[in-house]
């Protein structure tokens, strides 16, 4: 495999080094001398190893190691405040944005330590996306703007440009057909299954290779739901999937892998057992996972 | 049952009246009876005080018509009275102070809701708080004997210098005038920009700003995209009620703009406003056409003053449901 | 491996570690925005430290026993504050005690009492009030309580600050109670009592540090105000103790009188007379504020 030798400024071209990336194809700078180009197979592969994360001196999550697959769905479940959001969240560095919150251990992306010095934050939330529990699209900004604000903070980006990022966007949430006539509405005139999708759109514009998903579905009906869970099968094709969710039934037809978490004596969460999705629910290792899948408790 | 308005109401089985006889029920009509009273003196006041105001100050525009308003001359020899300069002042002083207090509010603000660690934030707000409580002539006074000779042999010094041939900034600068008038009711409203915005501020969703970092925003760019935007009603909500403060400050603003009635054309003129004329020379106005003119001039301040103050609650309460800190504004 | 060439399987690591000049332009504009609001948050505290500067320094200059207990003596002939002192002691006092009950009793009708409508005009209507400036309201006590009786005097003073103080002590004493939890209302109501016995011995009790705090925050308002006092306490150069039929002199029209004089003796009774009001207000708002602070703080 050929060893980038290339310089970490662009080469000479006419226009910067394109930083904005369209919903399909990405457009990346020169990597550095020291580390391999990895094969395309193996992007957006999460290894987490022995992390622990904190609040202050409150220990949340206790020594959690896991791989999560490229092009897949991993769910996390498990009872309420056993640390999946908290989890979640050290995925894309927004845990650290609390007062006092800090991380141990490791998390690779791609063989990338993303919490290394070198790593910029702002730079890995645009790798990987996040969608909340709520759906929550700019109100002052209308359909076409929430697409495109990721793009927006980069600069300025010709209009035929725009277009076509909101166009591939919305077509990739399944929502592009309900909205296409109404793009200049306000964000927040849509349902709240539809706000979702558009979160959802939004997300997608800036091109990431992880996606997020906190609970996304239970703040919708049953049928915004099942939208939403098509949608994640589709999804998964061209990206990484991890969603936190309560409803097992929905982790069951949603995921290939599944995590389960729980939180032990000293309230940290920790991770009970992980492995395919089918399995852990018909037939689990761990004693606490089968009681969990089966309703004992949680 | 249904009462008058079509509300359906139980008629209670036991005796309410056997009740409320042996608990004092008189008691409770009176004693709600000087609330309401209480209550009510409030809205009467608001009334009284406009109406009254209204009322005693007909004579100049009965008398003058429009040119109670555009007229530039105030001259009690021969009884003729136009408001113009001292509502030119006023605006003018006003306008200069938001100039100067917004930027600098807006960026404290946001300094405070967002950047700022808990630390640093609440003692800074508590300074900034009270600075709002110094009395008006106590800044009045610092201004007369520090702030207007400091400004007159630097800034003001400064742009009549590099700027002075633009008739705006031209000199010649006595620290007393218009510039040192706007600088001090910029100190003035400072506070009340900072604390409702800053509570405006707070108020944004989590929601939002979550919504910008996870897209990969700077902290900076979180705050231009996903939260003024969202605050931007009540920012404005705060901004109009600083120049409603600007507007009817009195003290600081007689003792270091000149007390000149004068239309100002310059930065560095001196002026008066429509408050300084007032508390310079009602007490020696003769009761008649001289006195209802000023009370004029207070009831065009008062009208200015009451619509910006609805205008702008109606803003704030939009985002912030009736915050404590728009009652010390 | 060409650099720099849109390809269309992802590379996170290369996303990762390099940064473009666009994100570089993006964090040094951030660490502006940090540095300028720094700036400007200081730039907000300067004033305050410069007026406290010089009122301490030349007050405390200025303080002597003849300022404290001369009478006020024009053209520069030198004297003392003491009749402005006892004119604010009296007027301010008495503007108090007229204003807190109505205030109190206003803000209760509001809170306890009275439908959601009429308690939002009420509350609206001392907004309003509160932002009227003070110096009409001086105007309107003139026209009520000066000119009937020709005769500057001290009750008329003391009803414009009263008329200043009642819409601040009723907003501030309705937030307090709004503060009590309605099942102490609930408890109480249970148990028989009537409303008004509710409102007074339960609600107002419970919220009592919070009124008594916006009170004195009011009073010290009050003892400040200038504008309203000009027009119609006037001012006077003797002691007035008692006689409130005729004119009395207060701090605030003693600073401004002094201020204006061109002689540097009343010039720096002025600013000793300054000091004695800053002192006041400002002992008032840090018992007050810091109470409220130091319970927000746990």
């Amino acid at each position: 495999m050929a060893v980038d030798t290339a310089p970490t400024e662009p080469a000479p071209t006419p226009t910067p080094a394109p930083d904005v990336r369209p919903a399909v194809t990405v457009a990346r700078v020169a990597t550095r001398t020291d580390s391999p180009m990895p094969d395309a197979a193996a992007s957006g592969r999460l290894e987490v190893g022995a992390l622990s994360a904190y609040y202050g001196t409150f220990r949340a999550i206790r020594e959690v190691s896991l791989d999560i697959p490229p092009h897949a769905v991993t769910a996390i479940i498990g009872p309420s405040g056993c640390g999946k959001s908290t989890f979640l969240r050290t995925l894309n560095r927004m845990h650290e944005l609390v007062p006092g919150a800090r991380v141990e251990g490791k998390i690779r992306l791609d063989e990338v330590d993303i919490y290394d010095a070198a790593i910029d934050p702002v730079r890995l939330r645009r790798v990987v996306g996040m969608v909340f529990q709520r759906a929550n699209p700019f109100p002052t900004m209308s359909i076409y703007d929430n697409v495109v604000a990721g793009l927006r903070l980069t600069g300025r980006h010709p209009r035929a440009e725009l277009d076509g990022v909101v166009e591939r966007s919305l077509q990739r949430a399944a929502l592009w057909n309900e909205v296409k006539d109404k793009l200049q509405d306000s964000g927040v005139s849509l349902s709240g299954g539809q706000q979702q999708r558009l979160c959802i759109a939004r997300a997608l514009a800036v091109g990431p290779e992880v996606l997020l998903m906190d609970e996304p579905a239970s703040a919708l009906d049953p049928i915004a739901t099942l939208r939403i869970e098509e949608l994640i099968a589709e999804l998964k094709a061209s990206y990484t999937i991890v969603i936190v969710t309560h409803n097992m039934q929905q982790a069951a037809r949603v995921s290939d892998q599944t995590a389960f978490f729980t939180m032990g004596d000293d309230r940290a969460g920790y991770l009970v057992e992980f492995g395919d999705t089918p399995r852990i629910f018909t037939n689990p290792r761990e004693r606490l996972t089968e009681d969990y899948v089966s309703g004992r408790f949680g | 049952m249904t009462d008058r308005r079509g509300r359906v109401r139980v008629r209670p089985s036991i005796d309410i009246s056997a009740l409320q006889a042996a608990r004092g029920w008189p008691t409770e009509r009176v004693f709600r009876g000087l609330a309401m009273v209480a209550a009510l003196s409030i809205v009467a006041l608001l009334i009284a005080v406009a109406v009254r105001l209204t009322a005693q100050s007909i004579a100049p525009w009965q008398k003058f018509g429009i040119n109670f308003l555009f007229g530039t001359t105030w001259d009690v020899v021969n009884g003729i009275y136009g408001a113009l300069p001292f509502v030119a002042g006023t605006l003018e002083s006003s306008f200069l102070a938001l100039l100067i207090a917004v930027p600098i509010s807006l960026l404290t603000a946001i300094f405070l809701a967002e950047l700022a660690p808990p630390w640093l934030a609440i003692p800074l707000t508590f300074l900034i708080e009270l600075l709002a409580a110094i009395p008006s002539v106590v800044v009045g006074l610092w201004g007369v004997f520090v702030l207007s000779p400091l400004l007159r042999d630097t800034v003001e010094a400064a742009i009549v210098q590099r700027l002075g041939f633009i008739h705006v900034f031209s000199g010649p600068a006595f620290g007393i005038g218009l510039f040192s008038a706007g600088v001090i009711l910029a100190i003035m409203i400072l506070p009340t920009i900072v604390s409702i915005s800053r509570e405006v501020i707070v108020a944004v969703p989590m929601a939002q700003r979550e919504a910008m970092l996870a897209l990969g925003a700077t902290k900076w760019e979180t705050v231009r995209r996903a939260v003024l935007p969202y605050a931007r009603s009540g920012i404005v909500g705060a901004i109009i009620l600083g120049l409603g403060r600007a507007l009817g400050e009195t003290m600081a603003v007689t003792m270091v703009i000149g007390n000149k009635d004068v239309v100002p054309s310059r930065l560095f003129d001196q002026a008066q406003t429509i408050a300084s004329k007032i508390a310079t020379t009602f007490n020696e106005a003769q009761i008649g056409i001289q006195v209802d003119s000023l009370i004029g001039l207070g009831m065009i301040l008062l009208a200015i003053t009451i619509i910006l103050n609805v205008i702008a609650r109606l803003l704030v309460s939009r985002i912030t449901r009736g915050s404590s800190a728009a009652l010390s504004a | 491996m060409t650099t720099g060439v849109p390809v269309m399987a992802p590379s996170s690591a290369s996303a990762l570690l390099a940064s473009s000049a666009a994100d570089r332009r993006r964090g040094i504009v951030n660490g502006l925005f940090l540095a300028v609001s720094f700036v400007a948050a200081v730039a907000c505290v300067v004033p305050l430290a410069a007026i406290v500067a010089y009122v301490v320094i030349k007050g405390a200059a200025a303080l002597n026993l003849s300022l404290l207990t001369q009478e006020t003596r024009a053209l520069g002939l030198g004297g003392g504050a003491a009749a402005a002192i006892l004119g604010s002691l009296q007027m301010v006092f008495l503007a108090a005690v007229i204003a807190t009950p109505i205030g109190i009793l206003a803000a209760i009708y509001a809170v306890e009492f009275s439908e959601r409508r009429v308690a939002g005009a009420i509350r609206f209507a001392a907004d309003v009030m509160v932002g009227v400036p003070s110096i009409l309201i001086g105007i309107f006590a003139f026209t009520l309580f000066v000119l009937p009786f020709h005769q500057f005097n001290a009750v008329a003073g003391s009803l414009a600050l009263a008329i200043i103080m009642v819409p601040v002590v009723m907003r501030t004493t309705e937030e307090s109670l709004r503060l009590v939890p309605g099942d102490l209302r609930e408890a109480s109501l249970a148990l028989g009592a009537p409303v008004w016995r509710t409102a007074l011995s339960v609600v107002l009790r419970t919220g009592l540090s919070g009124v008594l705090g916006g009170v004195m925050l009011a009073v010290a308002r009050a003892a400040g105000e200038t504008a309203p006092l000009i027009f119609t306490a006037l001012g006077n150069q003797h002691v007035n103790v008692g006689n409130l039929g005729k004119p009395m002199d207060a701090l605030p029209l003693f600073v401004f009188v002094n201020a204006r004089q061109p002689y540097p003796v009343q010039n720096a009774q002025a600013w000793g007379a300054a000091f004695l009001l800053l002192l006041f207000v400002f002992v008032v708002n840090v018992i007050v504020r810091g109470r409220s602070l130091r319970s927000r703080a746990r």
